[in-house]
C-alpha cells in the first residue's frame, strides 16, 4: 500500500464510552486531496470518528494514521489537522482577525507572515472588511466562513468538518456546499466531512462512507452508494427506495413473495431471504399488455397519483405491497387511479441486499 | 380621512395614559421598599456625610454648624494613613488569596456532573446557615494556644502556631468568611463557558495551559472581577473579624471608625473615615460595572 498517497488511515478503530460502543472496528483509508464524507444518522459514530482523527477523543483500540504517521496518544495540538466545529466554536472575546490569527500565534509564526496569511484566509472566504468584528456581530453564514478561515489559515494536511452547515438555512446551505467544494479544489487540502444530510454528501464528496450504529457499512463514490447500495440501510438512508422481499433461488435467480422469478445476480447463499431494492425513478410504468423490452416485469394497479411539477409519483399496488414509481413523463401517457399497469425495470439498477 | 386621523390621535393618547398608569403602578409596588431605604439608608447616609463636615465641641458632641473640612484634613494624618494603608493591604491580600483558592475550586465544581456540582455548591453555602459572629469565635478557639490549628501547625513543625491576635489571623478569618463570595461568581462565570471553545483552541495548536490562558481565563474574567469586588469591599471595611481575631494591636478601618464614634467621641472624623471607605467601595463597584459592560 502506498503510504504517501493516503491522508488519513483508520485501522480497526474502536471507541467505547463505558459499555456503549460508539465506533465499532472501522477500517478506512482517505486519499490525499480527497473530499471524503462520513454520512449517517445522528448517533451513528461519525462525529466520534472525526474527533478521533482530530485527537479530541482517543480510540479504545486500533490506530489512526495521518500521512502515514501513527498518531497514538498525540494531543490535538500536536496533530497536522484542523477542525471546523458544528457550532463553529469561535472565540467570542476575539475579533475575526484574532480568531484567524490564533492558530498561527500558537505555532509561533512570525508577525509579518501572520498578517499575510490572515489576509489570504479572510480573502479566501470573502470576509474582507469584517476582520475587526466580533463573532457575535456576524450572521450564521459569516461565522461559518470565519470558522473555515480560522482552520484553513494553518494550511493543515487534513481539514475536518463536523456538520459545518447544519445551522444554516436551506438556501445558504446549498450555496455553501458549492463554495466549500470549490474551496477544497482551490486549496487542495483533504477534507473529511461529517454530515447526516445525504444530499449534501452526494453533492460535494469524491467518496462517501455510510455509517450506522458504529459500523462503516459502505464506502464508495456518490454514484456507487446511490446506484449500488450493498445493504438495506444504505439504500434506505440515501434517497428513496423500494424493497421487495425475496428468496435466493440460485446464483442468478431470486423468487419474489408471489412466486415470480427474476433473473438477478447475487452473491448471497441459496435459500437466504433477501430484499431487492430499486429506486422509484428506475421503475417504468406501462399499460398492462403493452409489451416491454424488459423481461423484469411485475403486474400492478395504480393506487395513487401525486403530481410534483417535474415528476409524477405513482403508488402501485402489486398484491402484497405498494411500489413507489417516479416518472418524469408528466404530460403524455398519465395514468390514473385504478389503471391496470405493468412495472418493468432494468436489472443493472437493482441491488440484492440482505433482508 | 379626518375622522380616521382623530381616531389615531385619541388612541395615541390612550397609549400614553396606559404607559403612565403602568409607571404609577410600578411606583406603588416599589413604595414600601422606597420608604424603607429612605428611612434606614438614605437619611443615615445623609447624616454621616453632614457629620463629616460638622464641628466637634469640646465635650465631644457633634454640632451641625460651622461647616468645615477639618475631619477630611485629618485623614492625611500619619495615624489615619497607617490604618487606611494597612486595611487596604489586608483587603488586597485577602482578595488575592481568595482568588487563588477559589479559582481551582470553582473550576473543579463547574466541570463535575450536575449532581456532584449541586452537592459541592450546597457545601460552599452551608457555612451561611450559622451566624458569622459565631463562626469567627470558633476560629478563636481553633487558633488559641492549645487550639487544634495551633497544635497541628506545631506538630507538623511548620513554626510558630500561635497566630491569634496577629495580622495572619485576621487574614485567615477574612479569607474563611469571604471565600464563598469569590467561589460563587467564579463558578457562575466558568460554568457558562462553552467547552467546545477549549477544544477549538486545542485543535488550533494550543497546549492545555495556553488554552486556559487564552480562552478560559479571559472568558471567566467577569467572574474574577465580580468575586474580587465582593471580597475586597467587605474586607476593606471589615469590623467583626479584626475585632475578634486581631486583638487591639492592629487597628483597621472598621474598628478605627468605631473607636472614633465611641471612645474618642469624634463624630466628624468617624464620618469622614466612613465617607473614605464608601468612596473606595464606590470606585470598586464602578470598575465592576464598567468591566461587566465591556465584557458582554
Amino acid at each position: 500500500m502506498n503510504q504517501v498517497s493516503s491522508a488519513v488511515e483508520l485501522k480497526n478503530v474502536v471507541k467505547k464510552f463505558d459499555e456503549v460502543t460508539a465506533v465499532d472496528d472501522i477500517d478506512l483509508t482517505i486519499g490525499d486531496g480527497e473530499f471524503f464524507s462520513l454520512l449517517g444518522p445522528s448517533g451513528c459514530g461519525k462525529t466520534t470518528t472525526l474527533r478521533m482523527i482530530a485527537g479530541l477523543e482517543l480510540p479504545t483500540a486500533g490506530s489512526v494514521l495521518i500521512h502515514g504517521e501513527e498518531m497514538g496518544l498525540k494531543p490535538p495540538n500536536k496533530r497536522p489537522v484542523n477542525t471546523v466545529f458544528q457550532n463553529y466554536a469561535l472565540f467570542p472575546h476575539m475579533t475575526v482577525a484574532g480568531n484567524v490569527e490564533f492558530g498561527l500565534r500558537m505555532k509561533k509564526v512570525p508577525k509579518e507572515k501572520r498578517s499575510e496569511l490572515i489576509d489570504w484566509a479572510i480573502n479566501l472566504v470573502e470576509m474582507d472588511g469584517l476582520s475587526h468584528r466580533k463573532p457575535t456581530q456576524l450572521s450564521g453564514g459569516q461565522q461559518q466562513r470565519v470558522a473555515l478561515a480560522r482552520a484553513l489559515v494553518n494550511r493543515p494536511k487534513v481539514l475536518l468538518l463536523d456538520e459545518p452547515l447544519g445551522a444554516l438555512d436551506l438556501k445558504l446551505r446549498q450555496q455553501m456546499q458549492i463554495e466549500l467544494k470549490n474551496l477544497q479544489r482551490e486549496v487542495g487540502i483533504t477534507f473529511v466531512y461529517v454530515t447526516h444530510d445525504q444530499e449534501e454528501a452526494v453533492t460535494m464528496s469524491d467518496r462517501i462512507g455510510v455509517m450506522h450504529e458504529g459500523k462503516l457499512l459502505q464506502i464508495g463514490t456518490p454514484e456507487d452508494i446511490y446506484e449500488r447500495p450493498t445493504t438495506r440501510f444504505v439504500a434506505d438512508f440515501i434517497g428513496r427506495s423500494n424493497f421487495l422481499e425475496a428468496t435466493v433461488a440460485s446464483e442468478s435467480e431470486v423468487v419474489l413473495s408471489n412466486g415470480d422469478r427474476l433473473q438477478l445476480e447475487s452473491d448471497h447463499t441459496v435459500g437466504e431471504s433477501v430484499a431487492i431494492t430499486v429506486r422509484p425513478e428506475r421503475l417504468t410504468v406501462h399499460k398492462r399488455g403493452e409489451s416491454s423490452t424488459n423481461q423484469h416485469q411485475i403486474d400492478g394497479v395504480i393506487d395513487s397519483v401525486v403530481y410534483l411539477g417535474n415528476a409524477i409519483v405513482y403508488s402501485v399496488s402489486i398484491d402484497w405491497m405498494n411500489l413507489e414509481v417516479r416518472s418524469s413523463e408528466t404530460s403524455n401517457s398519465r395514468y390514473s387511479e385504478g389503471d391496470a399497469v405493468t412495472i418493468s425495470f432494468d436489472p443493472q439498477y437493482v441491488s440484492v441486499v440482505s433482508g | 380621512m379626518k375622522k380616521l386621523l382623530e381616531k389615531k390621535s385619541s388612541s395615541a393618547g390612550l397609549e400614553q395614559q396606559a404607559v403612565k398608569a403602568k409607571a404609577r403602578q410600578g411606583f406603588f409596588v416599589g413604595l414600601p421598599s422606597i420608604i424603607y431605604l429612605l428611612i434606614f439608608f438614605l437619611i443615615p447616609l445623609g447624616y454621616v456625610i453632614a457629620y463629616s463636615f460638622a464641628t466637634r465641641s469640646r465635650t465631644g458632641r457633634t454640632e451641625l454648624r460651622d461647616w468645615n473640612l477639618d475631619a477630611y484634613v485629618r485623614l492625611g494624618e500619619e495615624v489615619v494613613q497607617a490604618v487606611a494603608w494597612r486595611s487596604l493591604w489586608i483587603a488586597v491580600l485577602t482578595t488575592v488569596i481568595c482568588l487563588l483558592l477559589a479559582y481551582p475550586l470553582a473550576f473543579y465544581i463547574s466541570t463535575r456532573r450536575p449532581v456532584i456540582r449541586n452537592l459541592l455548591l450546597i457545601g460552599i453555602m452551608i457555612p451561611f446557615w450559622s451566624n458569622f459572629l459565631i463562626r469567627t469565635y470558633a476560629w478563636r478557639v481553633l487558633l488559641s494556644s492549645d487550639g487544634l490549628f495551633t497544635r497541628i501547625v506545631e506538630e507538623l513543625g511548620l513554626g510558630e502556631g500561635r497566630i491569634l491576635f496577629t495580622q495572619p489571623a485576621v487574614i485567615l478569618g477574612l479569607v474563611y468568611g469571604y471565600l464563598p463570595f469569590m467561589v460563587l461568581p467564579l463558578y457562575a462565570a466558568i460554568e457558562r463557558i462553552d467547552w467546545s471553545l477549549v477544544e477549538g483552541a486545542r485543535d488550533l495548536y494550543a497546549s492545555g495551559w495556553k488554552a486556559f490562558r487564552r480562552v478560559v481565563w479571559p472568558l471567566s474574567r467577569p467572574g474574577v472581577i465580580a468575586g474580587s469586588i465582593l471580597v475586597f469591599v467587605p474586607s476593606f471595611g471589615a469590623y467583626v473579624t479584626p475585632a475578634i481575631l486581631g486583638g487591639n494591636k492592629q487597628s483597621l478601618m472598621g474598628s478605627y471608625i468605631v473607636d472614633q464614634f465611641m471612645d474618642a467621641r469624634n463624630g466628624p472624623l468617624g464620618s469622614s473615615l466612613s465617607v473614605l471607605v464608601l468612596g473606595v467601595m464606590l470606585i470598586g463597584t464602578l470598575i465592576y460595572f464598567r468591566q461587566g459592560g465591556r465584557n458582554l
